[in-house]
């Protein structure tokens, strides 16, 4: 069998980043595997710009980010396999992956990054009432219809769910001559980016309906129309509430998943909240050598923080191939949430050094305090105007405060 | 002219054909839809009932009993999945006498190794069932298959010894003629025949009304499912029923033999035999009852629900006659899944019986290559395909890990794919937990190469169906 000394899955933003970093990190022994026809990733079909404002300053369209990364990954010459897809990995880090050329093949790797990105959810998980016709999709699948295959799946077009790829979604097919009716949000806010509403919804003045959903598909062959009613606080629709859209679409951008099948195969353990494998520091997860970062992981809004991640877990990566990295430590502190804060990235920390830690917030809760916890001291007080579900949040846990810990638990909380 | 025509290419007909197609007969299968298998076959329970079920000395439970032994041998030769995961139908303290009855009737009706099983092996058996329940009854012979790869494996297994199948065509007008029938299209294209089969499901009452028989009558009973993620497929094993009302089976919870896992159907009837909306009164009630049953369900994994016509016939029982040169085959409800080989083998012998003449093919072959068989191959196996045919080296759908050659196939071997949903059903692309988010532009790109066709013109299952209306301005 074939060995490498750093095998990565998915050749997305995450992926590039981590090898471009693992390999400035002195690992030159690498393989990227990724399924589409080329690396990017997700990004390929977000022809839209507003990426790379934190990490490059400037406006990049998705496609000019990954580009970016593309490059730096062809500058060093870093091996990749496109249109092969990895089908296995195995707890002893034995990757099993298919494609046309080399058909089924293993390879034993020294350390895995996974780098799998998500999916959007689909229909079925909503359980929406009615008929089950033709112009149902995901507002990720309109994405690749339009800006890849250059074709139209819609004229009438209502949208559920304000994730931003629906956002996206509802401007660039308005651009492109479609008239979107509405976008109904089942919450009382948008999942999407502040940013996003503005340019992609009331530019082109289409209603953004929060605590709205769609009760209804009707339509024999071809999606002829939706019922959608208002909600109550417990999110059931209020019958006297109901309306009928006509239109002969309906996109669904309601959240997206990580795709962790082959993180679940491996017996990794999976984050209940974030549906990403349970990482510490150096988004190392609880099989020694195998690393995860970006969407695999939980779901990121911006790329920039994707590929903050991915450098993270390239140069860990990098010190674990060498030997420098001690055997994952017993766990020493948790990160514990109360549930207003849904989830820490990473969920332990086994090292002494500083570590950013990332976390999304259950509702929109407008002046209040981040608080974390040592026990019951408090160790970090930070004040906030507003947070909200759709925008990550971060907190920077110190080297000297993890040095004067008391216990092994750090409580994260909103006050 | 045709020997014999069928009516309707469910699994009933496809079965018929199947079964006839060893003779040396002209055969032809007329389907109103774009594919095989888009009636009541489509959404069922999927489970080869043991038998205990029917009023002894019925054609169900004679039928049922006979089918359910023949399933096994059928569906190995035609290459599709069965899995003789056993049935329990379940019962609370109050309704042990209920069960008790069913146990008997399932003696009587000759189910093999049927019994009565107590409290504390139940629960061995299936850890995740409500603690209330009391006892069971078991059927070991109960088994699950999938009834729409049945039904197309059928259809292609008659096509390769000679039968045709006509898509797209409902057959509007029947009219006797000397030597049998004119069958007319609503399109107006007309076949003759000498014979005729009328397994049209639902409308098996408009076919016999055509042939100038008013006395069947069918109307539709409407069952919702949820299908949960193979996450959930070990949730149990057995088929797990209620004891039954007089309103049906009540709702199951049961594995697919993909590794899914179904509960439903609700019981539901209505006038409308093309009224397949899903409603959340059957969501709520689908929910309810399979919590009576077992605890725990992981209802966050729902990937898709969907809703079936039961074709519930005026007597109660299978209606089966025979009437100068008529087979109608009506009222088929459930058990007619698992009654369908032995429903063939039944109008197989009113055929000879009425003393049609034929011969068995010398080139008859009886049986077809696994659909699904590459993913069962060893890596080298698959590298030799892949070696010859790069293709199945190309990976479509992630979730159900299909490739391009096996979408290819299902587009280019009998009976043809000619959409979305007929690709789906014949290779499970789409079915998996994206449901098709991330393979359907692909698989559109598929269909319009295999079969030369506009990019726009693909459709989700035939008609006006379609998924894209044109070019964007930038590809004008
Ligand atoms: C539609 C959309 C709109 C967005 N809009 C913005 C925006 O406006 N601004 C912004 O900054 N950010 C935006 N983001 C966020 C950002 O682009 C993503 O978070 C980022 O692309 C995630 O990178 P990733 O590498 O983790 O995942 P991905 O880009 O999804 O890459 C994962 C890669 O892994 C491959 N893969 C998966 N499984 C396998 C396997 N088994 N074998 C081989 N390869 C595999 C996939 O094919 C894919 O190429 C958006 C995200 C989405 C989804
Ligand atoms: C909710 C539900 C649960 C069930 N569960 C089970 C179970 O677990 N086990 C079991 O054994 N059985 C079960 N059944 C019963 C089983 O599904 C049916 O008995 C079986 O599918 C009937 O097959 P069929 O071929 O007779 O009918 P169909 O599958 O309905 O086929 C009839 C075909 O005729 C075509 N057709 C109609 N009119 C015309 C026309 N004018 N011209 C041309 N074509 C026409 C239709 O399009 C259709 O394809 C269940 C049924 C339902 C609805």
């Amino acid at each position: 069998m074939k060995s490498v000394d750093l095998v990565i899955v998915g050749g997305g933003p995450a992926g590039m980043s981590a090898a471009v970093a693992a390999y400035d990190a002195g690992i030159k022994d690498i393989l990227i595997l990724e399924r589409d026809k080329s690396l990017g990733g997700i990004l390929r079909q977000c022809i839209h710009n507003g990426f790379g404002l934190h990490r490059f300053k400037e406006e990049l369209t998705g496609p000019e980010y990954a580009y970016r990364y593309e490059i730096q990954v062809k500058e060093r010459n870093i091996p990749f396999k496109t249109e092969t897809m990895v089908l296995d990995i195995s707890e002893d880090k034995v990757v099993t992956a298919m494609n046309s050329t080399d058909g089924m093949f293993q390879i034993k790797a020294k350390a895995i990054i996974l780098a799998m990105g998500c999916r959007e959810r689909p229909k079925g998980a909503l359980n929406i009432a009615g008929t089950r016709p033709a112009g149902i999709f995901t507002a990720g699948t309109a994405q690749k219809f339009v800006n890849m295959d250059g074709y139209m799946p819609g004229k009438k077009v209502v949208i559920l769910g304000s994730g931003d790829i629906g956002l996206i979604m509802a401007r660039r097919m308005t651009l492109e001559g479609a008239e979107v009716k509405a976008v109904c949000e089942l919450m009382p806010y948008s999942g999407g980016l502040a940013r996003n509403i503005e340019q992609c919804l009331n530019d082109f003045g289409i209603p953004l309906m929060l605590s709205h959903t769609v009760v209804e598909i009707h339509g024999k062959e071809r999606v002829e129309g939706v019922t959608i009613a208002k909600v109550d606080d417990r999110r059931r629709p209020i019958p006297e509430t109901k309306q009928y859209i006509e239109c002969d679409t309906l996109l669904l951008s309601c959240g997206l998943l990580p795709e962790n099948e082959l993180t679940r195969a491996a017996g990794i353990s999976i984050d209940r909240i974030t549906s990403g494998a349970v990482v510490d520091e150096n988004r190392q997860t609880d099989i020694e050598g195998v690393f995860a970062c970006g969407n695999v992981l939980h779901v990121h809004d911006l790329v920039d923080y994707v590929s903050e991640e991915s450098d993270i877990a390239g140069k860990a990566a990098a010190r674990y191939i060498k030997g420098e990295n001690a055997a994952a430590l017993p766990c020493t502190v948790e990160l514990e949430t109360d549930g207003r804060v849904r989830y820490t990235v990473p969920q332990r920390i086994v090292g002494k050094e500083d570590v950013t830690v990332y976390f999304r917030v259950a509702d929109v809760f407008r002046d209040i305090k981040i608080t974390v916890r040592d026990g019951e001291r408090v160790i970090i007080s930070k004040k906030k105007q507003k947070v909200a579900p759709g925008e990550m949040e971060t907190v920077k846990i110190t080297k000297d405060m993890l040095a004067s810990l008391e216990g092994n638990k750090l409580t994260f909380s909103i006050e | 002219m045709y020997d014999v025509v069928v009516v309707g290419a469910g699994v009933v007909g496809a079965l018929v054909a199947r079964t006839l197609a060893k003779y040396d007969l002209k055969i032809l299968i007329l389907e109103k839809e774009s594919d095989v298998a888009m009636g009541s076959t489509k959404a069922n329970s999927a489970i080869v009932h043991a038998g205990f079920d029917a009023a002894e000395g019925s054609l169900k439970a004679k039928l049922n009993v006979r089918g359910s032994e023949m399933m096994e041998q059928v569906t190995r030769e035609l290459g599709v999945k069965y899995n003789r995961n056993g049935s329990l139908v379940v019962a609370f303290e109050s309704e042990r006498k209920e069960v008790e009855k069913l146990v008997a009737r399932g003696i009587a009706n000759g189910v093999k190794g049927v019994r009565l099983v107590e409290r504390k092996e139940l629960h061995e058996l299936e850890p995740n069932l409500n603690d209330d329940l009391d006892c069971a009854l078991l059927a070991p012979t109960g088994a699950i298959i999938c009834p729409y790869e049945l039904t197309i494996a059928a259809v292609g297994n008659a096509m390769d010894n000679g039968a045709e199948l006509k898509l797209n065509f409902e057959v509007s007008d029947i009219k006797k003629t000397d030597g049998g029938f004119a069958v007319t299209s609503s399109k107006g294209e007309t076949v003759e025949t000498k014979y005729l089969i009328n397994s049209a499901g639902l409308y098996s009452d408009k076919i016999a009304a055509m042939t100038g028989d008013a006395d069947v009558e069918v109307h539709p009973r409407r069952g919702d499912y949820m299908l949960l993620d193979r996450e959930c497929g070990n949730f149990c094993s057995h088929t797990i029923f209620h004891t039954p009302t007089k309103m049906g089976k009540g709702i199951l919870v049961s594995p697919t033999v993909d590794g899914n896992l179904l509960l439903g159907p609700t019981a539901t009837d209505i006038l409308d035999k093309e009224d397949t909306k899903t409603t959340a009164e059957g969501f709520a009630s689908v929910v309810s009852k399979a919590n009576d049953n077992v605890k725990n369900l992981p209802l966050n994994k729902v990937i898709t629900s969907f809703c079936g016509l039961r074709a519930v016939g005026s007597t109660g029982d299978f209606i089966i006659k025979m009437n100068d040169g008529v087979i109608t085959l009506a009222g088929i409800e459930s058990p007619g899944l698992s009654s369908a080989p032995a429903i063939a083998e039944y109008v197989e012998k009113l055929l000879t019986d009425a003393g049609m003449k034929a011969d068995v093919k010398v080139d008859y072959n009886p049986i077809r290559r696994p659909a699904h068989y590459f993913k069962t191959l060893s890596m080298e196996e698959k590298n030799e395909i892949i070696k010859k045919d790069p293709r199945y080296g190309k990976m479509v759908c992630r979730c159900e890990s299909i490739t391009e050659g096996e979408i290819v196939e299902a587009l280019t071997v009998n009976p043809r794919a000619t959409d979305i949903d007929g690709v789906k059903r014949r290779t499970r692309s789409g079915m998996g937990r994206c449901q098709g988010g991330f393979c359907s532009p692909t698989v559109v790109e598929l269909i319009a190469r295999e079969l030369g066709v506009p990019f726009e013109s693909v459709t989700k299952f035939g008609g006006a169906s379609v998924i894209n209306y044109g070019k964007t301005k930038g590809d004008n």
